[in-house]
């Protein structure tokens, strides 16, 4: 299954630098989503697959069940999927703002900050 | 071109302390250096050391042998006179404490420079000497060429210093210790390490720029745009010197070697013969001394390319006279230009009978100058042919030193005879004498002079000898000092170097103007400079042009062609993905296919449509997929949280959709099909990283941890939520702190200021 998820993580990967390279700023911002899960999904199958287990200690007992789903990257996904919502709720925000000072989501004409040389 | 006149207002109170302060710390650190003498002659080595960075064994070490002694005599002397003439000097100067700030900031930088026994307290103090030099040299900051030399001498030395730090650190690697007292006495040879070269080349740079040996000479006859007494100071005894003493400190370490006695050699000659050319060619009595103080840098390198005991001796004595003639020059230069307006030699004449004590002082340091019996500089000379005739290459050394001294004999008689003996002139200010301030400076050290020629016994014990002993590291004998050596060589030497000397005085405006039609042919080292800095400017124009396009695309672009040429090339380079495995069907059921299914169909549609319902919904379809692949493969609380954020994303969106418009068809976008064929190659990169990562070994220790102590340490059964609130939960309140900054952050721009609204014109 490892190899399966690979190749999705690529095809998510590759859809998302797709979107990202638009001169659409909302096309970017679904790039920008797809990445992340793409990224998430990259963390969670690095730390290998194990069906069923999930990484708790029952009651009673001091250890999990052996063959439990690897608890590491699960705890650096779960943080990272709450980031990229920060990264991804900040980022629409500007969008909206860009486009009420700018009139266009077209990035090729948002020169403000760096203006077109003479 | 002095900044006070008599007639300025006189300075307030608290400015008049800011001075008198400043000339107590300069004494009292001298008088504290001046105890020192005692346990020092008796070949006593005092060092203090503190911990800095312990972890990293580095440490602020000090140290006190006759080198550093002798150094720091001469900067706290030196510096207490040059401070207490420049209260008079700069009486009424509207930045008059600032200049004492300067100058007290810069004493203190170059005492710790001269002290230092770590390699890494050196360049702390190394480069607290460019800044504070800068300062000084810049003080007229209303002048251009003020600010311009300012910066040149601090870029050049600048520079310089870098190269030193990478010869630090390569020396401390290769010696195991970056302090210089283990250095010397540690076992390992560094002339003989493979790093040797490199290291020499780095520490070379630094002392060359700092001492302004050719190439690097430019910025020392620029540096004369500061007043006076900083040329005074930094030309005499310290910041120019600050090179030659790292030759000196780093001579048992780095010298003894063909490369080390070659280049000094030929780098101090060049600059030597060179330097005492153009001094003569000068007319602004400030120009000609700023030359002899490159001859006397020259002069200190040459004779440090040697073992030789005579040649150390040789340099040890020489940078004693030249600090005392040259600070005492300096400062007379000053009187001059102070009370009579001007510093141009051909202007000025008779001085004697307006001046006499500056005139009687002037030519004591020029007799020393000029290596004339019985004052300290004859003695210096004497050792100088004494050492030259004895090292290798001994006639090539011989003559340098020979065209040199000669020079100097037309460029003392040039500054201080013409002036004030010579044919009277109309100054634009009526001269007269110096107040008492000013005076006291050049007495004393004109004074010194003709007191260490006539009793070389009081400088010889102390610190020369024991110079000689920490330059050589014990290995070299100091020579005798003294005042009639009898009939030899170096005698007859003296005596063809004071004919000649004699003779190019009387005929240096000649020599000036033949000087002056060489030199409109030669090639310009500032104007040069200058060429330099244009081209990197120009070079840093290019470099944004290309880089900084403005074009959100062109900067995606350079970050994901980076990713895939640094990635995959790596990939390719090392040979390390062997190519996909077989996918294992057997183990595939239907549910498996049905969400891998559901995200690339959701992928597809995010990809290809046009319209935004239809975006979203193909992004909440991948969200949803991800999360069922958490929920298959045990992770129940990532896929829960998985499915909040997708939610919240998608209306989120929703909310943002109704203020935003809708997506252009992408068909008149160029270029797209280059952007597929870049994301198409990424997206079979990441894969292959995944598929080489999977197919390996996997270390589970951390796992294997918070698995062992998530119930009998910190009393939780569900181990994922352990980790993040217990094990990290430092890191989970840096995450919290993020996404609170950012929804500020949002609020804030949504809620800005609504004169932004005004430019919604569509």
């Amino acid at each position: 299954m490892e190899v399966v998820l690979s190749c999705l993580v690529g095809v998510l990967s590759a859809a998302a630098i797709y979107l990202m390279l638009s001169r659409d700023l909302l096309r970017f911002l679904f790039g920008l989503i797809l990445i992340s899960n793409a990224a998430n999904l990259a963390i969670f199958t690095s730390g290998r697959l194990i069906t069923g287990n999930p990484p708790l200690i029952l009651e009673g007992q001091d250890f999990p069940v052996d063959e439990a789903a690897n608890a590491l990257p699960q705890a650096l996904v779960l943080t990272a999927i709450v980031i990229g919502f920060g990264l991804f709720a900040f980022a629409l925000t500007l969008t909206l703002k860009a486009y009420r000072r700018l009139g266009t989501l077209d990035t090729s004409e948002m020169r403000v900050a760096e203006p077109r040389e003479e | 071109m002095s900044a006070a006149k008599n007639d300025m207002p006189p300075a307030g109170a608290g400015q008049a302390m800011a001075g008198w302060l400043s000339v107590a710390i300069a004494a009292s650190l001298f008088a504290w250096f001046w105890q020192a003498l005692g346990p020092v002659a008796a070949g006593e080595v005092i060092r203090y050391s503190f911990d800095w960075v312990p972890s990293a064994g580095i440490a602020v070490s000090f140290l006190i042998d006759g080198l550093s002694l002798t150094f720091a005599l001469l900067i706290s002397g030196i510096g207490a006179l040059v401070m207490l003439y420049s209260t008079k000097y700069l009486a009424g100067h509207e930045h008059f404490a600032r200049f004492f700030l300067y100058l007290t900031l810069f004493m203190g930088a170059m005492l710790g420079l001269v002290l230092a026994d770590n390699l890494l307290t050196l360049f702390v103090f190394w480069e607290l000497t460019s800044i504070t030099s800068y300062l000084l040299i810049g003080f007229t900051h209303s002048s251009a060429e003020s600010r311009r030399s300012a910066l040149q001498a601090l870029l050049v030395t600048g520079a310089g210093g870098l190269a030193l730090l990478a010869g630090m650190i390569l020396l401390g690697v290769a010696a195991g210790t970056y302090e210089l007292s283990e250095i010397r006495a540690g076992d390992v040879a560094i002339t003989e390490h493979a790093l040797y070269l490199p290291i020499l080349i780095l520490f070379l740079l630094g002392a060359f720029t700092k001492s302004a040996q050719i190439p690097f000479h430019f910025w020392l006859p620029n540096a004369m745009a500061a007043p006076t007494p900083v040329s005074a100071y930094l030309h005499s005894a310290t910041m120019v010197k600050g090179g030659v003493y790292l030759l000196a400190r780093m001579h048992p370490t780095l010298g003894g070697t063909d490369v080390w006695f070659w280049t000094l050699a030929i780098a101090g000659a060049a600059t030597a013969v060179f330097a005492s050319l153009m001094a003569v060619k000068q007319t602004d009595l400030k120009q000609i001394l700023a030359y002899t103080t490159l001859m006397a840098l020259g002069t200190l390198t040459m004779f440090l390319s040697s073992d030789e005991g005579y040649a150390i001796t040789a340099a040890m004595l020489f940078l004693i006279v030249h600090s005392l003639y040259k600070a005492a020059l300096f400062l007379v230069a000053g009187i001059v230009d102070h009370e009579t307006g001007t510093r141009e030699v051909d202007r000025l004449g008779g001085l004697r009978r307006f001046m006499p004590i500056t005139a009687a002082a002037a030519a004591l340091a020029a007799l020393s100058m000029a290596g004339l019996p019985p004052l300290l500089g004859y003695i210096g000379k004497e050792v100088i042919y004494a050492a030259s005739i004895k090292m290798d290459a001994a006639w090539f050394v011989t003559a340098a030193a020979m065209a040199a001294n000669a020079l100097m004999i037309a460029a003392a008689g040039i500054v201080a005879f013409r002036p004030f003996w010579r044919g009277e002139h109309a100054t634009p200010m009526t001269p007269h004498e110096g107040p008492w301030r000013m005076l006291a400076g050049p007495v004393l050290l004109a004074a010194l002079g003709l007191l260490f020629g006539l009793v070389p016994g009081l400088i010889a014990g102390p610190l020369v000898d024991q110079g000689v002993k920490a330059i050589s590291d014990g290995a070299a004998k100091p020579a005798e000092l003294k005042l009639w050596a009898g009939v030899n060589l170096p005698l007859f030497l003296s005596v063809a170097t004071i004919a000649l000397g004699v003779a190019l005085y009387a005929g240096h405006e000649r020599v000036r103007s033949a000087l002056r039609s060489m030199g409109e042919a030669a090639p310009s080292f500032d104007r040069g400079w200058d060429r330099v800095l244009d081209g990197l400017k120009g070079l840093a124009a290019w470099q944004t042009r290309i880089l900084q396009s403005g074009v959100m695309r062109v900067y995606v672009y350079t970050v994901f062609v980076t990713l895939l040429v640094a990635v995959g090339g790596t990939l390719i380079w090392t040979g390390a993905f062997s190519g996909l495995p077989d996918v294992p069907f057997a183990e595939l059921q239907a549910k498996h296919w049905g969400v891998v299914f559901l995200i690339v169909v959701g992928t597809a549609v995010t990809t290809i449509t046009n319209s935004r319902v239809a975006a979203i919904t193909g992004l909440g379809a991948v969200g949803v997929g991800v999360a069922i692949i958490f929920i298959v493969f045990g992770a129940p609380d990532v896929a829960i949280t998985q499915l909040l954020v997708e939610t919240l994303v998608v209306v989120l969106f929703a909310v943002a959709a109704l203020r935003l418009p809708h997506m252009k068809r992408e068909d008149g976008f160029p270029n797209r099909k280059l952007d597929a064929l870049l994301a198409t190659a990424i997206g079979a990169v990441v894969t292959a990283i995944m598929v080489t990562i999977t197919s390996g070994p996997i270390n589970r220790r951390l796992t294997e941890y918070f698995e062992s102590a998530a119930w009998t340490e910190a009393y939780g059964r569900n181990i994922v939520n352990v980790i993040l609130v217990d094990f990290r939960a430092l890191d989970t309140f840096g995450e919290i702190a993020v996404v609170a900054v950012a929804g500020i952050a949002a609020w804030s721009l949504l809620k800005g200021p609504k004169s932004d609204e005004t430019e919604e014109t569509r």
